[in-house]
């Protein structure tokens, strides 16, 4: 490990225009010392903006902390004008939309994943995992525009009626409004950044499994899901819910996109081809807008709710995913 | 119940139970090749709206003209931005990286290791409030240089750990090699492992810079009070940039504005579609050299 272990002296060859031995020596010291100085210097950086970013946001949301305490996040009550704030409703369009973004898309990801690992064909398959990746690398922004222009039209044209007339019963699926700005398309737009991710970590789990474990049950009779249903998923599991944890940590902190179609709604409302809002798109919306103090301070103070949701969602996966040994699951 | 007689000749067809369980596995296996043809229709669909519609507002004027025309200075603000970030995020992650390959053997590597997971899920619009806090509140005014600051923070998981990657597949035996020759840590370091990991890092910077040009939310708060008429490349103020373009003209119910924010978005997507998947392909290529 260590350079500075002294031999048996060894005698002395002066080349000419070198340093000497010691000076060298020396300089490497100082080298080694650097580099790991640096090095470290970096990593203390890195730890210390985090716990940074933390405390910013707090100190932000202080005033509306000492104002309204934690009554602040049941409150649904937000209006600018009166200096009266709560996160009631934006909380739940938070949790309601990631909720059914994950419903609809961790299935779909996992079957990608299933595809990808098992049943595609290697040709197909190298050209396939790619493009389910490109999905994850539109920009927010884009794909909002898009779910604005292109997704919501349709949504509320065809979607949301044919949803209304056969499930009208459940108060979920209430009469489509007029424009295509809800918490249904954001949860579809949603469901289109979490896919990618879910998708492609299940598809590096899936291929995880041992071949023979699996050829050992088709052995015995097992058919091709029965194999994926009794060896593949319960060896997976874990995995695959930390994936999907890292997911809807995901869905929960996308601002731009679900700003650009969920519309902006005040109120908590049963049915989900209304408007509403969530912590993430209503920064987004009101923070470049917003010239009160208090008004600042209750954004931040929604800040400080999605960073500890997003923190917890964050850290459970990390944890499945160690606990269960999965080290790879992170960052992609 | 009569006994079913032996029937050498009768075909090996699946009856019964056996003939459903069969079925059961070939819809299973429909449905995810279903889910997995859904994804790319997706993405065909999303990048055929953008090219259909983004292709037909591009012209000279469109890219080098200011607004109302075009969106040159925003095309060049958000180079500086980006450049500005990478030059503060891939040093950086190169250092913590090495940190961690080449001394975290300790106690403290789990710590960083989550630091760098935490950062990585962070929601990028918790960045923008943080910078703000951090910048924008102590310098009284929005800035190019602030947006990079955010940037930076998300580029820097996505440097550090493709870094980390790259450097944990130079062979052992040239570490050794040098080892054996008295070579010290540093000289080791800077001489053999970083030049043999170079292409590594490289790539992993153009993925993180991918995914730093098309960030919206943090510069939304940090850098969206600008006039878009001109060029300004100052850092300390507000430059144009492509992202909140975009969303600004999204914002605006204006069919000549979405028209802008078609074009804009097209060549967004297209410069980050053109590095990723250039990235994406020498980076597979390497791991299939390195088996």
């Amino acid at each position: 490990m260590s350079t500075a272990v002294d031999p048996a002296p060894v005698p002395r060859i002066r080349i000419p225009g070198r340093p000497s031995t010691n000076r060298r020596r020396s300089l490497d010291r100082l080298g080694d010392a650097a580099l790991y100085g640096v090095c470290a210097l970096a990593a203390l950086i890195a730890m210390a903006v985090l716990l940074v970013i933390g405390y910013q946001i707090v100190h932000g949301a202080s005033p509306a902390i000492s104002k309204f305490g934690l009554g602040f996040v049941t409150s649904t009550e937000w209006q600018p004008t009166f200096g009266v704030f709560g996160a009631g409703t934006v909380l739940f369009g938070t949790v309601v939309s990631s909720f059914f973004a994950l419903m609809i898309g961790a299935p779909v990801a996992i079957s990608i994943g299933l595809y990808l690992s098992l049943l595609a064909p290697r040709g197909l398959r190298v050209f396939i995992s790619p493009l389910v990746e490109m999905l994850a690398a539109i920009p927010s922004v884009i794909l909002g525009f898009w779910g604005l222009i292109v997704l919501a039209p349709f949504v509320q044209g065809q979607v949301e009626p044919w949803l209304h007339d056969r499930f009208g019963f459940i108060p979920l699926f209430g009469a489509p409004q007029t424009t295509g700005s809800s918490i249904f398309t954001a949860s579809l737009i949603l469901t289109i950044m979490i896919v990618p991710i879910v998708a492609s970590i299940s598809r590096d789990l899936f291929l995880a499994v041992p071949l023979d474990v699996q050829d050992g049950a088709s052995a015995l009779g097992a058919t091709r899901w029965e194999v994926v249903r009794g060896v593949v998923l319960p060896s997976t599991a874990s995995g695959v819910i930390a994936a999907s944890l890292l997911g809807l940590g995901r869905a929960l902190g996308e601002a731009i996109a679900v700003a650009q179609v969920i519309g902006a709604g005040e109120r908590i409302k049963a049915s989900l081809f209304e408007t509403g809002d969530t912590l993430a798109a209503r920064i987004a919306n009101q923070f470049p807008g917003a010239i009160t103090e208090m008004h600042r301070a209750s954004l931040f103070y929604l800040g400080a709710i999605l960073l500890v949701i997003g923190v917890v969602s964050n850290l459970a996966a990390q944890w499945v995913g160690r606990r269960f040994g999965y080290q790879r699951l992170v960052t992609r | 119940m009569t006994e079913i007689a032996f029937d050498p000749a009768a075909p090996l067809t699946p009856t019964g139970n056996l003939r459903r369980r069969r079925a059961f596995s070939r819809l299973a296996q429909y449905g995810a090749t279903g889910a997995a043809l859904f994804a790319v229709a997706v993405l065909g669909i999303v990048v055929y709206s953008v090219v259909s519609k983004g292709a037909s507002a591009l012209s000279l004027d469109f890219l080098l003209k200011g607004e109302p025309v075009g969106i040159g200075p925003a095309l060049a603000g958000t180079a500086e931005i980006v450049a500005i970030a990478t030059l503060i995020a891939t040093p950086l992650g190169v250092l913590i990286a090495l940190y961690l390959t080449e001394f975290g053997k300790g106690r403290i590597a789990g710590p960083i290791k989550l630091t760098l997971d935490l950062m990585n899920g962070l929601p990028s619009i918790i960045i923008g409030l943080f910078v703000f806090g951090l910048i924008v509140e102590a310098t009284h005014g929005q800035s190019a240089f602030a947006a990079a600051v955010a940037l930076a923070i998300i580029m820097l998981p996505i440097v550090a750990r493709g870094t980390q990657e790259v450097l944990a597949l130079v062979p052992a035996s040239m570490r050794e090699a040098a080892e054996a020759l008295g070579v010290s840590r540093w000289r080791t370091v800077l001489t053999v492992i970083l030049p043999s990991a170079l292409g590594g890092i490289l790539t992993s910077t153009v993925l993180a810079v991918a995914r730093a040009a098309g960030e919206t939310a943090p510069l939304i708060l940090l850098d969206s009070v600008y006039d878009g008429g001109r060029v300004s490349l100052n850092p300390f103020e507000a430059v144009p940039n492509i992202p909140t373009t975009i969303f600004r003209l999204s914002e605006e119910a204006n069919p000549e504005g979405f028209a802008r924010a078609w074009g804009a978005g097209f060549i967004l997507l297209a410069f980050i579609m053109a590095t990723s998947i250039s990235a994406r392909i020498v980076l597979a290529r390497r791991r299939e050299g390195a088996r």
